[in-house]
């Protein structure tokens, strides 16, 4: 459209303050807090399980599929490095996702009697994440392991339609 | 709960042997995240908390959180340390349980 052109109609330019109110209003709607926003972070969800003691990369490994067709049954598996003995053994197994409504997963509960530091389990992602294992050792140090999967099908959020 | 439990121990064992357990049970793990056809939210309604004991004692727990899909399957492992019974407990958000059991022989 060019400026010679009479403005009016369809056409007429939309009075600034008019303009300012709209993109304000636009803006509260883009920041409206949704559920699955107000979450505590991947970061703080670890922070509460660890209690804030530092937390080490290594000992862990997270089997994640790096492709996922359906994000309502995700299989994973944790295996930490331990001999497992009454005095060296993980106690605590968690598990983190950093997009879904809720950052916990689960937290499993291992001893002496587990033999090997082993869990799979299966999960829901509700969309391309990166998801963290942390194992608690029972020398009280903490070390995860992290791992991303792209979602084609997405969990948790989804309607019945 | 009248959910069926489908649980996996070997029947026989050495003794000191790592033998690998899975339990799975019938459960919808609704996340409370989902809206039902008349746009109402549909109530969350998941297993809380599952735990293994082994002989009378807890030997492996687990805390789940919506995140753990419909039919929550666990897979670990357990030294086979005396003949007795492995037993399983699910508790759901209700404090409802679902038990399984299973008898291990150790030679």
């Amino acid at each position: 459209m060019s400026g010679s052109q009479p403005t009016h109609g369809y056409f007429r330019p939309m009075p600034r303050r008019q303009l300012l109110a709209a993109g304000i209003a636009g803006l509260v709607v883009i920041s409206l807090p949704r559920r699955a926003l107000s979450r505590p972070s991947l970061e703080e969800a670890i922070r509460i399980f660890t209690g804030g003691a530092e937390v080490l990369d290594g000992r862990v490994r997270l089997e994640l599929p790096p492709l996922v067709e359906n994000g309502n049954a995700v299989g994973v598996t944790v295996t930490a490095e331990s001999p497992m003995t009454a005095t060296d053994h993980v106690r605590r197994i968690g598990v983190f996702n950093e997009k879904n409504p809720e950052a916990n997963v689960a937290v499993f509960h291992l001893g002496p009697r587990s033999g090997r530091a082993q869990v799979s389990t299966r999960i829901r992602l509700a969309t391309s994440q990166t998801v963290v294992a942390v194992a608690e050792m029972s020398d009280g140090s903490f070390w995860s392991s992290r791992a991303s999967a792209i979602v084609t099908l997405a969990a948790c959020i989804e309607d019945l339609t | 709960m009248t959910a069926r439990a489908l649980i996996s121990v070997p029947k026989t064992a050495m003794r000191g042997e790592i033998v690998e357990i899975r339990a799975m049970t019938a459960h919808p793990m609704e996340t409370g995240y989902r809206t039902g056809l008349n746009g109402t939210n549909i109530p969350r309604n998941i297993i809380r908390r599952f735990a293994c004991t082994y002989d009378g004692e807890e030997v492996f727990s687990a805390d789940l959180f919506p995140a753990i899909s419909a039919n929550p399957f666990i897979a670990f492992t357990l030294i086979a340390t005396t003949s007795g019974t492995i037993e399983f407990v699910w508790t759901d958000d209700d404090g409802k349980t679902q038990t399984a059991s299973a008898d291990i022989t150790v030679t």
